[in-house]
This record gives structure tokens, C-alpha cells and sequence, in this order.
């Protein structure tokens, strides 16, 4: 399989960006943009189209198999995990576009910086402040929650979410939902006052979000289930322990 | 203030975070990126204590045993003896702080896993390390939200600064890259290793994640710390590759069931319920991964093993094993609940690393590690469930030494200068990147040297690769002033170490399995330590201490 890439580059945050086409070949049916990326980079005479040589792409990765969410970057102009998207699905084409995710700031190359992710969480105060028990039923809840990866694809593509504003994003709504079923009662006010403010107000329920995202959270299911608990005060979060 | 400094964001790294912040310590937690992206997510199958949930009257007792079996009594008991009765404690409390544990009436559920004959391995599903994770994650948001833990995410480590005192060297900080700025920054203070093995001296052949590259362990190495057991590598029997790397089957699969076999004339063999009628699928992994390299290498048998998962009831896949049958459809379009999944052996830990004592000191004063880092707990062989728990307690054990030492620790470096601050544009030759070049020839050198089955000749011939690089290396470096590059040296240094170590001991024991040395000799259940030493890796046995106290 021969396929370009055609990778937006930039040395550094005070840059320009610019445009790199690397012709990029492999034998191996199951190669993914994060294979190719690897593989460039393994290689000291790698040369774009032009014959220059490419030298060192920044991105970010860490365990190749849609776990930990590092490798999100924009393919094909959209947020996806680079270890998650096989080339052949642009072998048609004979190219891929990568570029960096656009609601970040850029470091370098397709490396972005998402620390506004964790900034919003403390912000939001989610932790847990005494020991606390899961029930069998909100069991399965934390569990969906906790499978989050903070990769930011799902900012990417929320239209109401933009980096400083109030509105923290999908990114926050797993985080706060494994928690908020097994809130002790003195922080439950704090945290429902902020989910309002910070989440439940801000979203528009386009679920956006839920379409993109990698490890397939079901946000909504998620939003209705910590709606139902901070906003409306109902629901299973009412429930007495069995 | 008294301040810590943490390097790792994975399970030991948090743990140790949580656990000296929680007494007043202010911490430092260093690592390249952020919790979410570390090696301790892709833990799947378990965490052992003995809660004793499921009427099999199991012992803590049984636990130290089993442990130290699966190791070949290559641990250190005291060490193990201390880890087995803190464990029930740490599952009380991971589930306190929200971890979703498998329940059913009210109590934890408990699996099989492998070398153990109790059910004792407490388990989210099929991924335990990612709702671990997700939990301590949060517990530690909880002290950088008031400042007590201070997070340094994008923060690369660089070197130790060491102190040379009359009893031997003493750390007194650590030296610490900005990768977004790349600017320096020493930091004063004792460090806890919570590093990670050594998946990146492997890149591509592991289960790890390419965040670790092995490099603080091999600058460290060439820095003075000792290293222990290096030959201790684990290879997982039940992985397949994808691209780039390996992707782990966990054991909970044979927990639940899942059973081994090979075509032998044309019928399917489950050759370890044969050969091992009592524990069967779930021997050691050790056993386990040496019986499928022999049978696949039998006349009669086909060279792919299986793993039969079809037996499975639609209830555990669905309550306990969801994620790994979604996985298995994803890479390799097999539904396993209904067709047998092949499989084959992978490296998947690293029992031998920093040789730490039972508090988790290294040979520097000042310097401590916990977690895969270090070798410790699992000795020749690690049971599952158990790196999940030595990577809890021992960031944890660590954390509470540097606490009952920081005050003789203090005013042991009072007497020198404090550290001073760095120009913006300093520039130290460790930052320059290892060559990928020779990555990848040392991980082939090593793979031939150092795979499931061993014997003199193949690491010889291994070694004197290694020392060939090793003599081009130490002229790059000695010829320019710039053109060497500490990093090649120091991965280098670390391969020659490893090959030395497994070449010393000349015995089989746990992962080190010697052709030409088959059995185990009670002359070497002895530490393996590996000191940078006059230009060479020199490798020397440390016996192990006794059991203090048996069955407290």
C-alpha cells in the first residue's frame, strides 16, 4: 500500500505552520497512522515529496491499542486516535491528512497541549473528599465513566465548547459521573452547584461528542444520569443502599 | 516544607503521591504525560488480596506462598510477607475511594489466576488497571487542587544529581526537562523511581506502551545505581501483535475457563491440562509460555497455540470479561465466544530493575523506587495480580521510608550547598535522544539473547555484539565533543547488564530458562546485582535475607 501523508507541521508554538507531504509505503494491511508515524521516525533518511528530509515528527503516544488516548490528533480532519485508524482507509484516496487538534494550543507538529482538560476538572472539584462505597448499581456506571481517556476528541467536535470559556465540555461529563452516584452528603452541594454551572448549562445536546468518541462513552446516557442526580435532584443517586 | 520528588505518574507514582501528601508532604510528580496515558491502564485482570469472599478459606498465609513459589523463592520474603498483609487493606481501600469492583451480594467478587489454587483476584471486568487507575487518579486531584502535590505533566527526567560523600554517593535531587520548552530544572530533595520497567529497551515486542523507554533506569545504572535480576523477563504466554506492538489476553480469560491447546495429528492437544493436571491453563506464567515455545516446536504438532474461550457461559463475558472479547473482535475479527483465538508469548514484565531493599531504598541514599522499576516481590517469576498490588504498596512503602528518613536525610545534605538554579539555556548532553537505529539493534541483539529459552552460546554471541557497539559508542564519545551520545551509551551499558546477568547465572529459575543449565540450583537463589563498575557491568550475588516471622 503507497499512501501520502500530508502532516501540518510546525517547530514550535511561534511558528509557522506549513504543509509536508511524506510518500509513505508498507506491506502490512493493518498499519495505522500511528505505525506510519513510528516508522518515519525510525527512519534518518525519511524525505517528503520534495526529497527533503522530514526529520523528527512530534506526537504523542503511549499504549497503541485505544487505551490511554495520547495519540488523538485530527485525521482526515477529524478527531480520531492515530493507533485506532487503519491507512487503508485512505488508500483509495492516496492520501491522509494529519494535523493537530485545533481547540488546543499547539506544542510542535501534532503534539497539542490538553492541560485546559485537567484544569477543568479542579475546577469542577472532582474528587472525592471522605471514603465512599459504589453500590451494585452505580457500580456499572463508574465503571462506563472511569473508561474515559481525556483524549479530547470529543472537544474537538462540541460546538459549545471553547477553551477558558465557563462550559468545561463532554471531556468532564465521565469524570464527574463516576462520582457523583457515591457523593458523601457534605460535598453533595459543592459538586451539583458546579456540574450546573459548568456542565449542565453549557450543553446544547448536539452529542457530538458521543458520535466521536473512541472508547464510545455513552455521554447522553451519562448526562441524564448526572442531571437527573445534581439538576433535579432524583434518581438513582436517591437510591438507599440495598 | 518538606518535598518529594515523584518520577512516574502510573499506579506507584499516585500512590506515592497520595500516601506523602496525605501526611503533609509536599510532592513533585513528574512524567512525560499525564496519569491517563500510563502503563498501569492496560492492567486487566486483577488485583490479589485475600479477602476470603468466595467460602474458600483462604490465608494470607497461602498468598505468601503462593508468591513466593511463583517467584522460585527468588524474593525477598520479608519484603512479600509485608506486601500479602497490606493487601486486603489496599482493595478496602481502592474501593472506598470508588474503584467499581465486580460485587455480587454485597461482597468482592474474586477470580482464579494463575499459581494460585484460591480465588483471590479482586477485578473491574476485564480492565482492572484502567478503573485503578481512574479512582487514584481522582484521589490525587484532590492535593494539587490545595498545592500539597504539585503536577509536572510534559516533565521528561534527565539525571539524578548525586553527591559523593565518604560513605557513598547521596542524591540530592534530580534534573528535570520541560519537554514543551525544553528548558532544565534541578530540583532539590530525595526522589522516589516510579518509572516503569523496561518495555522500551523491547519497542514494538511488548504489552507496555512506548512512553517508556527504559532510559531512567539505564541513566541511572551509569550513574551507580545497582541493578537487580536483570535477566527476570517475563514473557506473557497468551498476546497477539498488532501494529506496533503486543496486545495482552489476559489471564483472567483462563481464569474464567479459557483453555490452551495445539493440533497434534490433526487433533486439538490441551497439552497443559495434560501435563499439569492440578492447576492446568493456569500454571505460572513461566510454565505456561515455556510449554507453548516446546510443543509448537514438537514434529507432531502444528507451530500455533489457541486459546478456547468458546466454553465461556454468555454471563461472563458479558459481567466479567466485555472488554477483552471487543478487543479480540477489533484486532482480530474473531468473536472468541465462538471461535479459538491464536495466541503466542510476549514480554509483558520485568521482574528484575533499581535493586531496592525491603523498604524500598536503593543502593543511593536519598534515592528510593517502587513499582515495576524495581526489582522486587515477584522474584524469577511474577503471578498475576500481583504487579497490580506490588505497584500499590511499594509506591506507598516508598513514600512512608523517604517520610521516617527525610529528617537524618536533611541534615545529612545540610553541609552542601544548595542547588543553584539553572540558566535558561543550559544544556546537559543527556537531553540529546537515543539513536533509533540503535534501539532497534540492541532490542534484536537482546531478543536473540535473552527469549523464553536460553544457553551460553546465544548470549555470548549476544554480549559480544553489545560490547562491539559498545567500543564504537565510547570512541564517538571520546573522538568529538559533541557527536557521542550519552543515551546510546547508557541503553548500551543497560543491554550489556542484562546479557551479564543472565549469563551469570547459570542455572533455570522462574522466566530464566537455560537449555543448557536446565534445572534449578539452590547456589543461586541469590540476588543478581549489576553495578556499573570500572568500565563494565559486573555481576554479583546477594543472598537473601530469612523470614522474620512466619504466619503473623
Amino acid at each position: 500500500m503507497k499512501i501520502i501523508l500530508d502532516i501540518l507541521r510546525r517547530e514550535n508554538a511561534q511558528s509557522t505552520p506549513y504543509h509536508q507531504q511524506i510518500p509513505f509505503e508498507t506491506e502490512d494491511e493493518t498499519c495505522t497512522v500511528a505505525g506510519a508515524l513510528t516508522e518515519i521516525n525510525n527512519d534518518k533518511e525519511a524525505a517528503d515529496s520534495q526529497g527533503h528530509l522530514v526529520g523528527k515528527i512530534i506526537w504523542q503516544s503511549s499504549c497503541l491499542q485505544k487505551k490511554c488516548g495520547a495519540c488523538a490528533m485530527l485525521i482526515g480532519g477529524r478527531p480520531r486516535l492515530a493507533c485506532d485508524t487503519q491507512l487503508r482507509e485512505f488508500a483509495k484516496k492516496g492520501r491522509v491528512t494529519l494535523e493537530p487538534l485545533k481547540k488546543f494550543p499547539v506544542v510542535a507538529d501534532l503534539m497539542v497541549d490538553r492541560e485546559i482538560m485537567y484544569a477543568n476538572l479542579d475546577t469542577i472539584g472532582i474528587w472525592l473528599k471522605e471514603s465512599a462505597l459504589l453500590d451494585e448499581d452505580s457500580s456499572d456506571q463508574a465503571y462506563d465513566a472511569s473508561r474515559c481517556l481525556q483524549c479530547g476528541c470529543c472537544l474537538e467536535v462540541c460546538p459549545n465548547f471553547y477553551p477558558g470559556g465557563f462550559f468545561t465540555g463532554p471531556a468532564s461529563v465521565a469524570p464527574v459521573s463516576r462520582l457523583i452516584s457515591m457523593l458523601p452528603e457534605s460535598q453533595k452541594k459543592e459538586l451539583f452547584h458546579a456540574y450546573e454551572k459548568h456542565i449542565f448549562e453549557g450543553c446544547g445536546k448536539s452529542l457530538a461528542c458521543e458520535n466521536i468518541c473512541p472508547a464510545k462513552i455513552e455521554v447522553n446516557r451519562m448526562l441524564i444520569h448526572s442531571n437527573a442526580a445534581a439538576v433535579w435532584k432524583r434518581g438513582s443517586f436517591r437510591r438507599k443502599k440495598a | 516544607m518538606k518535598t518529594i520528588n515523584i518520577i512516574g505518574a502510573g499506579l506507584a507514582g499516585l500512590m506515592a503521591a497520595v500516601t506523602a501528601a496525605s501526611a503533609g508532604y509536599q510532592c513533585r510528580l513528574f512524567s512525560r504525560q499525564r496519569s491517563e496515558r500510563a502503563q498501569s491502564v492496560l492492567a486487566e485482570g486483577g488485583i490479589n488480596a485475600v479477602l476470603n469472599t468466595m467460602g474458600e478459606d483462604d490465608e494470607i498465609e497461602n498468598h505468601f506462598a503462593d508468591t513466593m513459589r511463583g517467584g522460585v523463592d527468588l524474593a525477598d520474603p520479608n519484603a512479600v510477607d509485608a506486601m500479602v498483609h497490606a493487601a486486603p487493606g489496599i482493595v478496602t481501600w481502592l474501593h472506598q475511594i470508588g474503584v467499581p469492583f465486580n460485587m455480587q451480594d454485597g461482597h468482592m467478587i474474586q477470580r482464579n489466576f494463575g499459581g494460585q489454587k484460591k480465588k483471590r483476584t479482586a477485578f473491574a471486568k476485564s480492565s482492572t488497571g484502567k478503573m485503578l487507575m481512574a479512582g487514584l487518579i481522582d484521589e490525587t486531584r484532590k492535593w494539587e487542587a490545595d498545592g500539597t502535590v504539585q503536577r509536572f505533566a510534559h516533565h521528561d527526567f534527565i539525571r539524578i544529581l548525586t553527591e559523593e560523600t565518604e560513605v557513598g554517593l547521596i542524591c540530592r535531587g534530580v534534573r528535570i526537562r520541560d519537554e514543551y520548552s525544553g528548558r532544565l530544572t534541578d530540583y532539590e530533595g530525595p526522589v522516589i523511581l516510579a518509572s516503569g520497567g523496561l518495555a522500551g529497551v523491547f519497542p514494538g515486542m511488548t504489552t507496555g506502551t512506548t512512553q517508556n523507554s527504559g532510559e531512567v533506569t539505564s541513566t541511572l545504572f551509569s550513574q551507580g545505581v545497582r541493578l537487580g535480576n536483570l535477566e527476570m523477563i517475563q514473557y506473557h504466554p497468551t498476546t497477539f501483535g498488532i501494529n506496533g506492538k503486543r496486545c495482552l489476553v489476559t489471564e483472567a480469560a483462563r481464569g474464567e475457563g479459557g483453555r490452551l491447546f495445539v493440533m497434534r495429528n490433526g487433533s486439538p492437544w490441551y497439552f497443559m491440562e495434560e501435563k499439569y493436571p492440578v492447576l492446568k491453563n493456569l500454571m505460572p506464567r513461566d510454565v505456561v509460555s515455556r510449554e507453548i515455545y516446546f510443543v509448537t516446536r514438537q514434529e507432531d504438532c502444528q507451530d500455533q497455540v489457541y486459546l478456547d474461550l468458546t466454553g465461556l457461559p454468555a454471563e461472563t463475558w458479558k459481567k466479567k470479561l466485555p472488554d477483552l472479547r471487543e478487543e479480540i473482535r477489533h484486532y482480530l475479527d474473531i468473536d472468541a465466544a465462538k471461535k479459538p483465538v491464536p495466541v503466542e508469548p510476549g514480554i509483558h514484565y520485568f521482574m528484575g530493575g533499581i535493586d531496592v531493599d525491603e523498604l524500598h531504598r536503593t543502593s543511593i541514599r536519598g534515592l528510593y523506587a517502587g513499582g515495576e522499576c524495581c526489582s522486587q516481590y515477584h522474584g524469577a517469576n511474577r503471578l498475576g495480580g500481583n504487579s497490580l498490588l506490588g505497584a500499590i504498596y511499594g509506591g506507598k512503602k516508598a513514600a512512608e521510608t523517604v517520610m521516617g528518613e527525610y529528617d537524618s536525610y536533611v541534615a545529612e545534605v545540610s553541609g552542601y550547598a544548595a542547588l543553584q538554579p539553572l540558566p535558561a539555556d543550559f544544556d546537559d548532553p543527556l537531553t540529546r535522544e537515543a539513536d533509533p537505529v540503535l534501539i532497534l539493534q540492541l532490542r534484536e541483539i537482546l531478543l536473540a539473547g535473552m527469549g523464553i529459552v536460553r544457553e551460553e552460546e546465544s548470549m555470548q554471541k549476544a554480549l559480544d555484539q553489545v560490547l562491539a557497539l559498545k567500543e564504537e559508542a565510547e570512541k564517538d564519545l571520546q573522538g568529538q565533543e559533541t557527536g557521542g551520545n550519552l543515551r546510546d551509551r547508557n541503553r548500551i551499558h543497560l543491554a550489556e547488564a542484562m546479557l551479564r546477568s543472565a549469563l551469570a547465572r547459570r542455572e533455570s529459575r522462574g522466566a530464566h530458562y537455560r537449555s543448557d543449565y536446565p534445572e534449578k540450583d539452590e547456589e543461586y537463589r541469590k540476588t543478581a546485582v549489576a553495578e556499573w563498575k570500572d568500565g563494565r557491568a559486573c555481576i554479583t550475588y546477594r543472598p537473601l535475607p530469612e523470614r522474620r516471622s512466619a504466619g503473623r
